[in-house]
């Protein structure tokens, strides 16, 4: 067991399932970087968040493509790249630029298995950044997962521990099914303790990282780090709390939320995101119907709120929930008590 | 060559004004007092302002996530740019976008971009306003060497010569797309491609403002007879990375001081207008002079500008009515 970023973990699984798998082949705008530059250095970036780094010097270019800025392109070819045997594994940059490729993974990749009468493989890996934090404004601050998870087809995964993030991108590769993988940008340099060898996380399992009686507090992503903090401090004055770490937003793990649901009574969902058709209100919904019985309070949805994300730093401080949004938003499920 | 003294003195201040925001950015921006990306157009005034120079009012432009000089070259307030680049409330942008998405709709300036490619339709819709309008106006866009890649783009060319659009697409070619050179991402070359299109092209030196402004002129009069759309295709460098903290490991060390050194944008102008004395170097320098004071006071104001709050987070999402 070693500590390492998140940017590592995930390093390293891409160089663990290449040696391990040839068919595995990664692809996107400056994953390698340098062609064509007047330094004649080769791995000049390794992907703008350095995940890819050093790759093409152990790969070489024909599993290592460096591809000019035509994202509807580079999903394209992943995805015919994969119905003719390989593993692509295709970066996006920042999440945002989904946009530009929608079609691609809404109406292709996510289809294929379904519509060609389950003839198909689509062992496709996008990877990307998303999330605010960094200042970055409107078009490159997203945190898109529900609009993904809400295409029958893909896999999505939004990792919030380096160990998770390895493990969850090997099982993303592996998988024959399309696969979002969102990585969220604020988490690249976080430390954490990763497992030593071939490790992989089966989707869908979500992880319930501390328990407690009073209240299930469900986070994702980024935001698992903020609940934690929260579900702590208030531990201190004797509240204590589920938190569940969802992993996955598609599929969810619908059992593990029922099942402590079923132990406290008491929901709190944190979700970066946009609160409309969000993965909160999507959990909500899953307490609503199937836990119904359970509740003792109503849902809190802890999101972001209804606006694009704004550039000012004052701002995007006010745009991203925070630990004391859902200190609050835990008390506020217990006022009935 | 221009020779008109009060032309000259009017484009050599526009290209001062933007080469002197970037470069005080440059100082400012490690500092830690600005925030999110901020990508830099030193090394390429002459292309923003030899093609605006051609522009009249109620032309449009409309910029990538390098649009510093393309705000300013079109005539958005220094001082406003400057605010919000520094996210405050009484920026351009009261603070929400930041310096991708400077915008000023009443300069027909229709917003620096954040992703790549989207600017060019945009554009060639602002072009079928024009038509419609009737009024000679034209719609342009900015292109990188990178940008041109996007299948966006390539849309845009074909729509603009099918709709016979008054649609200038303005090729910036500066070397780089991010951390890989020019020529590895384009297959074929810019101009032939262009013109695959049907789209005829002028070529420019993008350093030389009296080359780009030449091939400009050609380009917008031809947009403006109503010939349809047509290119400037203009080469030059950016003098600092992509974005502000970019170690540049794909650059050759010396490559931008050389840059700097022969070919630099202010300084041809500089010698071209005092060889041929139509302006004298005194006069320049108190462009240069008044120009800087401008600055100094922009980064003044812009430091301790008032903050958002909460209410312009949550307003304009939609209009209120
Ligand atoms: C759709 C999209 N893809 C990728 C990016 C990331 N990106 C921002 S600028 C850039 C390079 C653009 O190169 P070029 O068009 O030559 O403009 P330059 O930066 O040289 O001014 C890239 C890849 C983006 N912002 N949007
Ligand atoms: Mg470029």
């Amino acid at each position: 067991m070693g500590e390492m970023t998140m940017r590592d973990a995930l390093n390293a699984a891409l160089k663990e399932e290449m040696e391990r798998d040839d068919s595995v082949i990664v692809m996107g705008e400056d994953v390698s970087g340098g062609a064509g530059g007047t330094s004649g250095k080769r791995d000049a970036a390794g992907g703008i968040f350095g995940v890819t780094k050093g790759l093409l010097p152990q790969f070489g270019e024909d599993r290592v493509i460096d591809t000019p800025i035509s994202e509807s392109a580079i999903v394209g070819l992943a995805n015919g790249a994969a119905l003719a045997g390989m593993r692509p594994v295709a970066e996006l940059m920042f999440a945002d630029f989904v946009g530009v490729s929608f079609d691609q993974i809404f109406n292709q990749m996510a289809k294929f298995r379904y519509m060609f009468g389950g003839k198909a493989k689509t062992p496709v890996v996008l990877r990307m950044a998303m999330g605010a934090g960094m200042n970055a404004a409107a078009q490159h601050s997203q945190t898109i997962y529900p609009i993904l998870s809400s295409v029958p087809g893909l896999k999505v995964c939004v990792p919030s521990s380096p160990a998770d993030a390895k493990g969850m991108l090997k099982q993303a590769i592996r998988d024959d099914d399309p696969v979002v993988f969102f990585e969220h940008k604020a988490l690249y340099a976080r430390k954490g303790p990763v497992p030593d060898g071939d490790i992989v996380v089966p989707f869908g399992e979500a992880a319930l990282l501390r328990e407690g009686r009073d209240v299930t507090v469900v986070a994702i992503a980024r935001m698992v780090q903020f609940a934690a903090k929260a579900v702590d401090k208030l531990a201190e004055e004797g509240i204590t709390c589920d938190l569940i770490d969802m992993r996955t937003t598609s599929p969810i793990d619908e059992e593990t939320i029922l099942e402590s649901l079923s132990q406290t009574g008491r929901l709190v969902v944190v979700d970066e995101s946009n609160p409309i058709c969000s993965i909160a209100s999507e959990i909500a919904g899953l307490a609503a119907s199937e836990g119904y019985h359970d509740l003792m309070a109503p849902v809190q949805k802890v999101t972001a709120p209804h606006t694009p994300v704004p550039f000012a730093r004052e701002l995007e401080r006010m745009y991203v929930p925070g630990p004391a949004n859902i200190e609050a938003a835990i008390r506020s499920v217990l006022e009935n008590e | 060559m221009q020779q008109n003294p009060d032309q000259i003195r009017r484009s050599y201040r526009q290209m001062r004004l933007i080469r002197e925001f970037e470069e005080r950015l440059h100082i400012e921006n490690p500092k830690g007092e600005i925030a999110g990306f901020t990508h830099l157009y030193s090394g390429q005034e002459a292309i923003a302002v030899g093609v605006c120079e051609n522009l009249r009012e109620h032309d449009y432009i409309i910029s990538t996530h390098r649009g510093h000089g393309h705000c300013l070259a079109r005539g958005c307030d220094p001082k406003g740019m400057m605010h919000e680049i520094y996210g405050r409330a009484d920026g351009l942008c009261k603070g929400r976008g930041g310096s991708m998405h400077i915008a000023d709709l009443t300069k027909g300036m229709l917003g620096a971009n954040g992703i790549v490619g989207a600017g060019q339709p945009i554009a060639v819709g602002a072009a079928v306003a024009c038509k419609a309008r009737g009024d000679g106006s034209i719609s342009v866009s900015f292109t990188g060497d990178g940008a041109s890649n996007q299948g966006t783009v390539f849309e845009a060319m074909n729509m603009a010569v099918v709709l016979k659009l008054p649609k200038l697409f303005v090729l910036e070619d500066n070397g780089y797309s991010e951390h890989t050179g020019s020529s590895y991402g384009i297959g074929g070359d810019l101009k032939t491609r262009t013109e695959g299109f049907g789209i005829p092209v002028w070529e420019a030196d993008g350093f030389d403002y009296f080359s780009v402004y030449e091939a400009a002129e050609k380009a917008v009069a031809h947009c403006r007879a109503g010939e349809g759309p047509s290119a400037v295709l203009a080469t030059a460098t950016r003098y600092f990375g992509h974005f502000e903290g970019d170690p540049q490991h794909y650059r050759h060390k010396d490559e931008v001081a050389n840059f700097r050194e022969t070919v630099d944008a202010l300084k041809q102008v500089r010698e071209k207008v005092t060889e041929a004395g139509i302006l004298s170097s005194g006069e320049l320098d108190e462009i240069d002079a008044e120009v800087l004071s401008l600055i100094d006071d922009c980064v003044e104001s812009a430091r301790t500008g008032p903050a958002p709050g909460a209410d312009i987070m949550m307003s304009d999402v939609y209009i209120e009515y």
